[in-house]
């Protein structure tokens, strides 16, 4: 026979070795450390290709050319695997569920993607004529019909770059409409204590004083604790809704009737929007200004923390003070209104952010509105609330809910399931980090104890949920059983383990500097 | 030397004319580790209940307040390099600021440290 | 519904577990009013893909897209190109899909790259300490304003003339609000301004551009000395980032603050958003700063990490006492930036920035040529301002219809200022071949 006798081994060893393998680069198989960008400087080396430039002459008014800038070299090669290798330390929606309350971290569909990245939206500049970016306000027009129908508001302003942004558009406008109406006195803010820390930080930010409104017992606000502080220098309540806790607020009408009673107005932060959209709008709730997290109920992605955007619907009272620019059907298509002359009879309070909003969101948001569709939307709110009490009503007997009764899209827990454990809901969540998933957010809302809000979206499978419902009750016996060094260990099995943040705070280093006397950055800037 | 303490859990120590000012023992457990203090300037006005000082924690920013009417001396600046002195030493090296007092009345209506203690022991 | 993985059957179970008969129970707060039956009228039913690509494909090609024809057109956000491979790490999951990393553990790739993003900044604008990015350079140049007024308590600030007007009206609105006194000067196209005349005690800070609207260069550091010699913070803006390769950097002239519009680098036009907003300032100012920080510091093992820190600046925890009301930002742009410069490093940087100013040196000398046209500045990075002989706003109109984007008529900025309505700013970049140069000349030769 003509052998091959270079076969190689097609069963395991049976070798059994204990402990922690320690390897000799500190990797762990797919797990690989990287060192900074600084670090892997290879002088030299080019990651881009470029020409020769046409002339050297220069006209710079006097000024001497830069000596240097002290950016490290690598080749292509070497940056994307720079940045693959980082981007194997995130958990993502795509990697893991990812429950963090109040966030909403749903599927990320990535026909938004492809859509934002056609020419058409992405290769356009905001300073082109406008007759040759008629395709590009369509769209907004488009997307401000859509925001409009679902909410029942009369008028959007896009431009916000973010929710927080939103709100400040809001109460800019809530501002503009109290001065057009004499009545500048009105500068008191009602906040409920569970609010968002954007609430008061942007009230504060207008020149408005916070006035806090504490909560009920069962976690809403009252109508009563609102008429407790209506007076005729309030200018206007801002409150979520669903609120903070993940609860409709039943009162919400009442409460909305009496701050108008009062000639205030009523800010709703949109932030959970996302559990009540296409059953429920909010022009029937009595709200005046709203903004809207594209990137929570319209999928846009969260990208590591933005971008966002923030467009803010208004009610026919604020309308005429939405910022500027602005799309209009003119005579000859679209048209763009940059300029509070050519507003007509609108006031506009002014310019919230450099061009006209964040197109490459509003892309994607449309996207993701036209895919579900009028119907598909109505669905969305439905199966967040519907997962959000499955989870509620699988985990309510070993962690301790916060509240009776259902919840809308996020199930608040607190930790008095966790009393006598030595166990905080900080080690918890840590804990979670090990089994694969991301933790909920911890410690917010503030108007219960040590928070534990999980919001899980309705782009969870019942088989996902079924897997957390599972690995939770697990923890929480875990926890009850008194396997304390389990929580406080936690996590072991990430890249890194808990990090010092007293460190941090108590001696900052915010940038890299090279070691001591070779620093070409350093170098360079001192010959400038 | 006289020790005075107030219910937000400020000390107020006053000798030879000058007291001084810090946070209690019980405050700064309940703070956890203090990343960095902001004290104010010499000059500074003070009232009563009011704003004084910042203490931060990695998760949380609280005010101290004032305990009495009076005029900053001095603010730590100690602290500036060190902020852990005031979980290391609250009562001694990490105190925040010295100040001159207006109004005796107010000094001597706040708890002394028996008072303090059985009112922490309350909470 | 595709993105929808709940069937009916699990639908059923599901509530059976919770123990309501249908959905709507949930819904039991809601007043009944509002209430609404059914879907919402008005809007269509869902689509699948084709239907939504074809419906957003039919809107994009109503666009003419910059890559498309001769393209010059500037005044605060460039045309530069990107290498493919920044968005194709952009397109990762683990990033795209990310939160912000509140739990450093699972995002250490995320705050590692903001540690990198912030030192590029740092070194980019030569100042000691950068954020984690502001929305855009207009918003930051706004924040900025208010944090030079944290720090010296003055109520005052001095804009510019050749400050771009959408970042001057920001400043307006947002620091407006607050109260402040807002001391806009005109529009400085001549390069003439003398801010220094203007700075007192009571003047918080000064905002100066660089290169500015109108394209020119000066050196700031007179003017930070003479600031500084009164209190006065300077806040320098970059709304062409690129030209930090060639340009002496503020911080060298004495900035305070530096404020970018980071788009330029590693983000595309996007018909004005999502831009990235850099925003830069001395150590011992930190504490002011708006935004997110990231830091390093060690695990439980003592090895190296990163997470977010001096916190207690932020809005989540200072509440209505927060130095901004900032949450998110532009994480995903600014790693787009973060990529691209890691990708152009040293040699490329500089070599980008030279290739861009050779380039407005060629087109300026050209344009020159053409009988009554005049170039405005003696020097420019990549964009400078040009007069014709007739109104700016019509030329460019004329031009578009002949597929040539040759700029923005200063008009269309200062609609309201009388004497500029010859003025075209001009920008040109690497992607703009001679030829396409020689086609700006021809056209406006044919229209002028």
């Amino acid at each position: 026979m003509a052998m091959n006798n270079q076969g190689r081994d097609s069963t395991p060893h049976s070798v059994s070795v204990t402990g922690d393998l320690v390897t000799f680069t500190g990797n762990k198989a797919l797990q690989q450390e990287e060192a900074l960008i600084f670090e892997l400087d290879n002088p030299g080396a080019v990651g881009v290709d470029l020409p020769k430039p046409v002339t050297t002459t220069t006209r710079l008014s006097g000024l001497s050319p830069r000596a240097g800038v002290g950016l490290p070299q690598l080749a292509e090669p070497d940056v994307v695997r720079h940045y693959t290798r980082l981007s194997q330390k995130n958990f993502a929606i795509d990697t893991t569920m990812y429950p963090l309350g109040s966030c909403t971290m749903k599927h990320n569909p990535r026909l938004n993607e492809k859509m934002a990245r056609l020419p058409g939206f992405g290769d356009i500049h905001p300073m082109q004529p406008v007759e040759t970016v008629q395709g590009a306000l369509e769209l907004i027009d488009q997307l401000a019909y859509w925001l409009k129908t679902l909410t029942g508001m009369p008028a959007v302003a896009m431009s916000p770059g973010a929710g927080a942004h939103g709100e400040l558009c809001g109460l800019m406008a809530i501002h503009a409409a109290l001065d057009a109406r004499g009545e500048s006195n009105r500068r008191r803010v009602l906040v409920p204590e569970s609010a968002h820390g954007t609430n008061p930080a942007t009230a504060a930010f207008c020149g408005f004083t916070v006035d806090t409104i504490p909560a009920e017992e069962n976690g809403r606000v009252s109508v009563e604790a609102v008429k407790a502080k209506l007076g005729d220098d309030v200018a206007c309540i801002m409150l979520t809704n669903p609120n903070t806790c993940g609860l409709f607020e039943p009162q919400i009408k009442e409460i909305a009737d009496a701050v108008h009673a009062a000639g205030g107005y009523f800010y709703c932060d949109g932030a959970n929007y996302n559990a009540i959209v296409g059953r429920v709008r909010p022009a029937d709730l009595g709200v005046d200004a709203m903004h809207i997290n594209l990137h929570k109920t319209f999928s846009t992605p969260h990208g590591g923390g933005g971008p966002g955007s923030g467009p803010v619907v208004l009610s026919d009272a604020l309308a005429p003070f939405a910022p500027l620019p602005f799309v209009v059907h003119g005579k000859d298509g679209f048209a763009l209104v940059e300029h509070a002359k050519d507003a007509g009879d609108a006031q506009p309070f002014g310019r919230l952010k450099g061009f006209h909003g964040q197109m490459g969101m509003f892309v994607r948001a449309l996207s993701y509105m036209l895919s579900h569709g009028a119907d598909g939307l109505r669905q969305v709110a439905s199966d967040a609330v519907l997962n959000a009490n499955y989870v509620l009503a699988s985990l309510k007997d070993v962690m301790s809910a916060s509240f009776e009764g259902p919840c809308m899209h996020e199930a608040l827990f607190d930790d008095r399931f966790l009393k006598g454990t030595g166990v905080t809901p900080l080690d918890f969540a840590k804990a979670m980090i090990d089994e694969g998933y991301h933790p909920m957010t911890m410690y917010f809302p503030l108007v219960v104890h040590g928070a534990l809000l999980i919001e899980p979206t309705e782009t969870e499978s019942k088989r996902t949920l079924d897997q957390f419902i599972g690995t939770m009750r697990h923890l929480a016996e875990k926890a009850k059983a008194g396997d304390l060094a389990h929580f406080q260990a936690a996590p072991r099995l990430t890249p890194r383990k808990r990090l010092d943040e007293t460190q941090a705070a108590r001696k900052p280093v915010l940038r890299w500097v090279k070691p001591a006397g070779s620093n070409p950055a350093e170098l360079a800037q001192a010959a400038e | 030397m006289t020790i005075r303490f107030t219910k937000d859990h400020e000390w107020i120590k006053l000798d030879g004319g000058v007291a001084t000012v810090g946070i209690t023992d019980y405050a700064q457990n309940a703070l956890g580790d203090v990343v960095f203090v902001e004290v104010p300037d010499a000059g500074k006005v003070l009232e009563q209940g009011k704003d004084a000082a910042v203490v931060e924690s990695v998760k949380a920013a609280s005010e101290i307040y004032a305990p009495v009417d009076g005029t900053v001396l001095e603010g730590n600046a100690a602290l500036g390099d060190d902020p852990s002195l005031v979980n290391t030493a609250p009562e001694g090296d990490g105190w925040f600021f010295k100040m001159s007092i207006k109004d005796m009345a107010q000094f001597e209506a706040l708890m002394d440290a028996d008072a303090y203690k059985s009112f922490t022991e309350g909470l | 519904m595709r993105y929808l993985p709940l069937t009916d059957a699990d639908r059923s179970s599901m509530l059976a577990t919770i123990g309501v008969d249908s959905v709507d129970a949930l819904f039991r707060d809601v007043p009944d009013h509002a209430k609404l039956p059914g879907k919402i009228a008005g809007l269509p039913d869902h689509m699948g893909e084709l239907a939504v690509e074809r419906h957003l494909s039919r809107l994009a090609a109503k666009n003419v897209t910059a890559s498309s024809v001769p393209f010059f057109v500037g005044a605060g956000a460039y045309k530069h190109h990107v290498p493919a491979s920044v968005d194709q790490m952009l397109l990762r999951g683990e990033f795209l899909t990310s939160y912000t990393p509140y739990q450093p553990e699972v995002t250490q790739g995320t705050l590692q790259y903001l540690f990198e993003f912030q030192t590029q900044v740092a070194l980019l604008t030569g100042m000691d300490v950068a954020n984690a990015s502001m929305y855009d350079g207009a918003t930051g140049t706004a924040e900025a304003v208010l944090m030079a007024a944290r720090v010296n308590k003055r109520n005052k600030v001095i804009l510019s003339g050749g400050l771009h007007p959408h970042y001057r009206e920001v400043v307006e609105t947002t620091c407006g609000i607050m109260g402040m006194d807002i001391r806009a000067q005109a529009p400085d196209w001549k390069n003439a301004e003398d801010l220094s005349a203007l700075l007192d005690a009571e003047t918080s800070s000064v905002v100066v551009q660089t290169p500015s609207l109108f394209g020119h260069l000066r050196d700031f550091t007179a003017l930070c000395d003479a600031a500084h010699a009164k209190g006065v913070m300077v806040i320098v803006v970059v709304t062409e980032v690129v030209s930090l390769g060639l340009l002496p950097s503020p911080g060298s002239m004495g900035a305070d603050i530096v404020v970018c519009e980071g788009q330029s680098i590693g983000n595309g036009l996007n018909f004005g958003g999502p831009y990235v907003g850099l925003f830069a300032t001395r150590d011992k100012f930190v504490r002011q700063m708006p935004g997110r920080l990231c830091g390093q510091t060690v695990d439980a093992d003592g090895k190296r990490g990163f997470v977010l820190t001096l916190s207690t600046r932020e809005q989540h925890i200072r509440r209505e006492k927060a130095t901004s009301n900032i949450c998110t930002n532009s994480g995903l742009c600014a790693l787009a930036f973060t990529i691209h410069l890691s990708l152009l490093g040293e040699q490329g940087l500089v070599g980008l920035a030279r290739i861009n100013h050779a380039n407005a040196v060629t087109l300026a000398d050209k344009l020159s040529s053409i009988k009554g046209v005049s170039v405005v500045n003696d020097g420019f990075f990549n964009e400078f301002t040009v007069k014709l002989p007739k109104k700016a706003a019509k030329v460019v109109s004329k031009l578009a219809a002949n597929d040539i984007l040759a700029g923005v008529p200063v008009s269309r900025l200062y609609p309201d200022v009388e004497g500029l309505e010859d003025l075209l700013l001009v920008a040109t970049t690497e992607i703009n071949s001679v030829e396409d140069m020689d086609a700006l000349v021809r056209g406006l030769e044919e229209v002028l």
